[in-house]
């Protein structure tokens, strides 16, 4: 059987991904990757989930969302209390188990945020619902900063805007979840990447992502193919933010402590930037750019007072270089599965 | 301009004389009752009642401006009726949207072409195929066995249907990059993916040779015969329209001037009026 250009394309991406993950791998066990570099791979699992998510709402759906951040935040303080819930009153030992769970628990959660969200925005068009997903990202992190969760024995407690519940505290108000036993793993982040991707693409390569992508080149030629523009428009959305919340429940359990401020405004546009920059539409240049760009900072630490300068002039030299009509020809020639613009007349 | 519509100056007909003869004993697809649409004050359609046969090709003319493309758009539900009633095979389509239309059989093209015009031409026919090879989101995930039976059956179902205009050589191409009368002529295998019993085609040959023309003539003629459906065209090659309409509906400032068959509406002074105007007296 032909293989289709896109699946090609799609095999390639995977390849890179599992590529990578052997060398990152095979460093971290000869102990050749500093430590500082070590610190990243979560992270960098974590913000490649979120580029590619945010990719299926910006780039497939055509939607601009600015408030993608919320999604992570729900998912990551889900993740803390559903670990420490499992550890304290299941007694749950295993900790990659642990971790899976609050990671679903996570998504789900978002899911569900992302379903409620979507009714009011997925009504919106243009800037309008850019500003309403900004609005409500920072609904989300403002709601957090007021919870407080406590564990009392096998009783979970719940309050809003009073500190004062019995038992070991698990979030802790503007303070954030505390006390987080760390179990997030790199492989987990790995499988995590894996599991978005295939989720992604195979949507994209499917029915659902072709009515998705109808719905954003023309609404009223889509409505009049007899698809329900919302409906997929609010698959799309509600996949991501699902995405989101695994991610964020994978974040969050890589630190001890977690504030919902970690997840302001500039975390949603940060891999707002990843999606830009890899590409719109384009799910491996989301991956790469979220790598390197969440390394990049690292890296420049030898430039310390300068360092957020030279991380804003690479950005604007990789947005003119990709933008550039000779450079990307020259880069089509050296890569021949790359896209080119074909054109047919006659 | 009021005044130039007094009923008596109207051609009335029976609406039902368009309807070709083989479609006679049969229901008809399309019965339009007294549809009309304001924009404000303005009155964009008023009064419009039309009946179209299982296997009509019918025609909608008239000048500029005079609500050709609004009555496809009040057809389709782009735009909500304010007046009257729409039965589409003897169903009401009060309250139906866009898509629930499309569903229940009623496909179109556009005036200015809206194709997708970052897909392949594949994919668009697919996009019309999308209820016709359905399986559900977590199938297409998961990649289950139904998944590549049904994708399989669209990809040959898009081939066949774009070999109507020998376009299957072009399947892989962008939409965007085809010559304007290709991206016409996808249009309508597209909107003849969806299974539509009736098919509205918005200026079909505009921007077309004389030559390309007849080849359309000759394949909108072979479609319905192919696919027994009835067509709504608008068009302003009067060679088309008189050439392959069975039956023809005359519209001016959003009314219904004259109906008839292509010999009929030539020789009606009404339409020769508002297409000439009248000719200055003494």
């Amino acid at each position: 059987m032909k293989l289709k250009k896109s699946t090609l394309q799609n095999l390639i991406t995977y390849a890179i991904v599992i590529a990578a993950f052997a060398v990152c791998q095979a460093m971290i066990s000869s102990g050749s990757m500093s430590r500082a570099l070590r610190g990243q791979m979560i992270p960098i699992c974590v913000y490649i989930v979120m580029a590619v998510s945010l990719n299926l709402v910006v780039g497939i759906s055509g939607e601009l969302s600015l408030g993608h951040a919320g999604f992570m935040s729900i998912g990551a303080f889900t993740g803390a209390i559903v670990s420490a819930w499992l550890l304290g009153a299941v007694q749950m030992e295993n900790a990659l188990l642990r971790l899976l769970i609050a990671m679903l628990a996570g998504g789900v959660l978002a899911g569900v945020a992302g379903f409620l969200i979507g009714i009011p925005v997925l009504r919106l068009r243009g800037d309008y619902l850019a500003i309403v997903t900004l609005a409500f990202g920072e609904i989300i992190r403002n709601i957090l900063n007021c919870l407080y969760f406590s564990l009392e024995g096998k009783r979970l407690y719940v309050s809003f805007n009073n500190p004062s519940i019995p038992g070991k505290i698990l979030v802790n108000g503007p303070a954030g979840a505390t006390g987080i036993v760390k179990i997030a793993s790199f492989p987990v982040g790995f499988a995590l990447i894996l599991f978005t991707l295939i989720v992604v693409l195979n949507l994209i390569d499917s029915r659902t992502g072709r009515a998705i992508m109808a719905s954003r080149d023309n609404r009223i030629a889509a409505e009049s193919m007899g698809i329900s523009v919302t409906k997929y428009k609010m698959i799309a959305f509600v996949t991501a933010a699902v995405l989101a919340g695994m991610a964020g429940a994978l974040y969050g359990l890589n630190f001890s402590t977690v504030a919902a401020s970690k997840f302001k405004f500039d975390t949603s546009i940060l891999v707002l930037v990843f999606v830009v920059l890899g590409g719109i539409g384009n799910i491996r240049g989301s991956i790469i750019a979220a790598a390197l760009l969440t390394v990049l900072p690292e890296l420049l630490r030898a430039f310390s007072d300068y360092r957020m300068l030279v991380y804003a002039i690479v950005l604007i030299l990789v947005m003119l270089a990709t933008n550039n009509e000779h450079l990307s020809t020259l880069l089509g020639k050296l890569m021949p599965g790359k896209k080119k613009g074909e054109e047919v007349n006659g | 301009m009021a005044e130039k519509f007094v009923k008596g100056k109207m051609v009335p007909l029976p609406t039902s004389a368009i309807i070709p003869e083989r479609d006679l004993d049969k229901a008809p697809i399309l019965e339009c009752r007294h549809l009309g649409i304001d924009f404000g004050g303005l009155k964009a359609v008023d009064d419009f009642n039309l009946i179209i046969g299982r296997t009509e090709i019918a025609g909608l003319i008239g000048p500029n401006g005079a609500g050709k493309t609004t009555v496809f758009n009040l057809l389709t539900k782009v735009y909500q009726p304010t007046r009257g009633i729409i039965m589409l095979d003897g169903y009401d389509t009060a309250g139906k949207t866009t898509e629930q239309i499309n569903r229940m059989g009623i496909a179109r093209t556009f005036q200015n072409i809206r194709l997708f015009d970052n897909l392949s031409v594949e994919d668009n026919v697919k996009i019309g195929l999308h209820n016709q090879e359905p399986y559900s989101v977590a199938t297409g995930i998961l990649r289950l066995p139904k998944y590549w039976r049904q994708e399989k059956a669209a990809h040959e179902r898009a081939l066949e249907l774009l070999s109507i205009f020998d376009m299957q050589d072009l399947a892989d191409s962008r939409a965007g990059s085809l010559p304007y009368g290709a991206q016409r002529r996808l249009e309508i295998v597209r909107a003849l993916a969806t299974n539509p019993s009736l098919l509205l085609l918005d200026e079909p040959a505009a921007g077309m040779n004389p030559s390309e023309t007849e080849e359309l003539m000759e394949h909108i003629v072979r479609i319905r015969d192919t696919f027994q459906i009835a067509v709504l065209l608008i068009e302003h090659d009067m060679r088309l329209v008189m050439g392959i309409c069975e039956g023809i509906c005359v519209l001016n400032f959003g009314r219904i001037i004259a109906k008839g068959t292509s010999e009929e509406i030539q020789a009606n002074p009404v339409v020769i009026e508002a297409y000439l105007g009248r000719k200055k007296e003494g």
